[in-house]
């Protein structure tokens, strides 16, 4: 038996490529969700009101210290015994979602720490509401600046996809782990998962940091 | 200092001589602490409609304090402010006076505009963009109505031509003349000046003294202006404030007292800062 | 109450779960430091090396490697029993990131430091050790605390290789008993007191390193 089997693995890439959209379906809502979501986090987060700030603090740091996987299967496990019912897939981009928009509050609570204090009191000077300062003056300024951050959670995201094998999604990793079961013949499909999140990472980084630049030389090109 | 306190009292007298009108604003023992340094000791000071008080003192004196906290940036400790009779920082709850909630300062602070010393545009919008964001979302303005207002103001400071203009593409006198045009845009009855040419290169002074003059000759506003221009307070203001040490250490008529202190403090500085 | 029945096994598996997050952070910090002086090597070979080495491990998923170490490495015939492939993966994985770390908190020391040691005349690998990264360990010492955080995290998906860790021996429970929500609250408040142990754990050792650096400074 030879080590590598080229054939083999062209026969299976179609195969894998399918499971690849739902790789790609889970990490586009999943960070969709955590971006939304982890900016209301950062809000919350920074909210004048104890019993709003205190809990999401909370919140933030119990989600951010325990394993995704475990998330996942309390979403998955414990949710039905409330009655809420959900496909795998559902619970699967819920758990990516809500795992990682604690760390894209994270990055967001950098970015609205950066606006400087002026703009708030030019705000108030102007008899802004809050709700409007936000909206109009803060938020704006905040987000540009933490993009490629923003950037590097959602490359870390698709990496994390795998673990929806664990409640039987059948994305790209399930999906190798079949053709290897059915087979008997695992390096090709696992070895080819792994060259794709290689692909995905480094031309991700590539565009990451052509952002990053960009964005520098927006701000240099404009003093 | 019982003169001082005295003599303030004397000048606020003066200077309200219609007894009928409440002052424009007034500060009544109002103290500001930040932890254990007290930058505003129990200050008294009425500024009567259309008056231009010019503020002036040794850094670190609570001028700006003073500003700041007629803006609502800072809380007072101890203390009242009102705006033409009706209190600022508190606000009145079953015949008590309770600290006012966001929505009764922003009612009365309505009436108050400010322009810093850094100027504190915003960046990403255009200079037109800063000057209608508040009357559209803030006065309810029609886009169309905000944007006539808008140009005539960068008319009058001169900047129509710059209406497209990031503030980062502006020198520093036209970001100021900027801020002014859009804190006028929400038409304040009160106005203060925060050190605006404190932060800008000498040649660009004079553009934003005559804008700040101009307003001076075409619109009726109270305006409290701290400055260390003393020739620009000599001829423009009615009084002039001399603080020290949280307090109001002299106060009178602008070209009396810039020509004539009488307290020692007064002299010192004013030798110091004319040379 | 039933959790008092559960709590044996659980132990059990939180016990497996910190061996192999302290295995794996050892490994993790061995080739941390060496990717990272690999990579600051005049010698291109290494620097290929390592820059290798760290873009696979960071650029492929941690399960991904996992799995292919469990399911393909025997196929080589290479017989490793799955608890060691479980904190040697995890290991290089966190190793990867940990390299970066190194890497920048190595090149944030000032460059006055290199100076200074080659106006004393000490060699590149004396330069190293003894003045570039005693003061470049205060830095790395927070990003490491996140990392380990995050290695503990990852010691979870060795579940899916039969280890019997505190994940595995959670979905254990759950298959056998109906007490679901209590099962996974528990586990999950386990993990979090892993981490904040972690977290202190980290404090200290910052605190200490850094007043050791104040004090050799004077």
């Amino acid at each position: 038996m030879n080590i590598w089997d080229w054939e083999f693995a062209w026969r299976i890439m179609p195969l894998l490529l399918d499971a690849v959209v739902i790789t790609v379906y889970a990490t586009v809502l999943g960070f969709a969700f955590a971006a939304v979501f982890g900016l209301v986090l950062a809000l919350m987060r920074r909210s004048h009101r104890p019993w709003i700030s205190l809990p999401t603090v909370a919140f933030v740091e119990f989600v951010r210290s325990t394993p995704l996987l475990v998330q996942i299967y309390f979403l998955y496990f414990v949710l039905p015994e409330f009655g809420v019912l959900m496909p795998a897939i559902v619970a699967g981009i819920l758990g990516l979602g809500l795992h990682f928009s604690t760390y894209c509050s994270e990055v967001y609570r950098a970015g609205l720490d950066g606006v400087p204090r002026g703009q708030w009191e030019a705000a108030v000077s102007l008899n802004m509401s809050r709700y409007r300062t936000y909206r109009d003056i803060v938020i704006p300024q905040a987000i540009p600046p933490v993009v490629p951050a923003l950037g590097n959670y959602l490359v870390g995201m698709i990496k994390e996809t795998p673990l929806l094998s664990s409640i039987a999604v059948v994305e790209v990793m399930q999906q190798a782990k079949i053709i290897g079961s059915e087979t008997f013949r695992y390096i090709e499909p696992i070895t080819l998962v792994g060259a794709f999140f290689l692909v995905v990472s480094l031309v991700a980084m590539m565009g990451i940091r052509r952002t990053e630049a960009w964005l520098r030389q927006k701000v240099l090109g404009s003093h | 200092m019982l003169k001082t306190i005295e003599n303030s009292a004397a000048v606020t007298q003066a200077a309200d001589q219609n007894q009928s009108t409440p002052p424009m604003v007034r500060f009544d023992k109002v103290t500001k602490r930040f932890g254990d340094l007290v930058v505003l000791n129990a200050l008294d000071l009425d500024v009567a409609p259309n008056e231009r008080v010019a503020i002036i003192g040794p850094s670190g004196s609570g001028k700006s304090t003073l500003l700041r906290l007629l803006m609502t940036l800072e809380t007072p400790n101890e203390g009242v402010i009102y705006v033409e009779g009706e209190p600022l920082n508190m606000m009145p709850r079953n015949g008590k006076l309770v600290p006012a909630d966001e929505r009764h300062i922003r009612r009365v602070r309505q009436r108050i505009g400010m322009v810093f010393q850094h100027f504190h545009l915003f960046p990403h919008m255009s200079a037109l963009g800063n000057v209608i964001e508040a009357p559209i979302h803030v006065l309810g303005l029609s886009r169309q109505e905000a944007v006539t207002r808008g140009e005539e103001l960068l008319e009058m400071v001169g900047l129509v031509d710059k209406r497209d203009q990031r503030p980062s593409q502006l020198s520093g006198g036209q970001q100021q003349r900027v801020a002014i045009a859009r804190s006028l845009a929400m038409r304040p009855d009160i106005m203060l000046f925060d050190e605006v040419t404190s932060a800008l290169d000498p040649e660009l002074v004079g553009e934003v003294l005559s804008t700040i003059r101009r307003i001076g000759e075409e619109h009726n506003i109270t305006m409290l202006i701290v400055t260390h221009e003393m020739g620009f307070a000599k001829e423009f203001a009615d009084r002039v404030c001399f603080f020290d040490e949280g307090k109001i250490c002299e106060q009178g008529p602008a070209k009396e007292l810039l020509t004539n202190p009488q307290n020692p403090r007064t002299q010192r500085f004013l030798q110091a800062v004319l040379g | 109450m039933d959790l008092l029945r559960f709590l044996p096994l659980m132990l059990e598996g939180a016990w497996v779960t910190a061996q192999i997050t302290a295995l794996a952070l050892l490994l993790a910090l061995v080739m941390g430091f060496t990717a990272a002086l690999m990579r600051l090597s005049r010698y291109r070979l290494l620097r290929g090396v390592a820059t290798v080495y760290v873009e696979v491990f960071r650029g492929t998923s941690a399960l991904v490697q996992l799995f292919w170490m469990f399911y393909v490495l025997p196929h080589f015939g290479v017989n490793i029993d799955p608890f060691m492939v479980g904190w040697v993966a995890l290991g290089l994985n966190i190793g990867a990131y940990g390299a970066e770390v190194i890497r920048g908190a190595i090149q944030a020391v000032p460059k006055g430091q290199y100076e200074a040691t080659i106006a004393v005349n000490m060699t590149r690998w004396q330069a190293m050790y003894r003045v570039i990264i005693p003061q470049a360990i205060p830095n790395m010492i927070p990003p490491w605390g996140n990392l380990s955080i995050e290695l503990l995290k990852a010691t979870s998906l060795v579940s899916l290789i039969t280890i019997a860790d505190l994940t595995f021996r959670a979905r254990q429970l759950n298959d056998r008993t109906f007490e679901t929500v209590e099962i996974f609250t528990l586990v999950l408040l386990m993990y979090l007191a892993m981490a904040l142990v972690i977290t202190a754990g980290m404090r200290l050792l910052e605190h200490y390193t850094s007043r050791g650096l104040g004090r050799g400074g004077i």
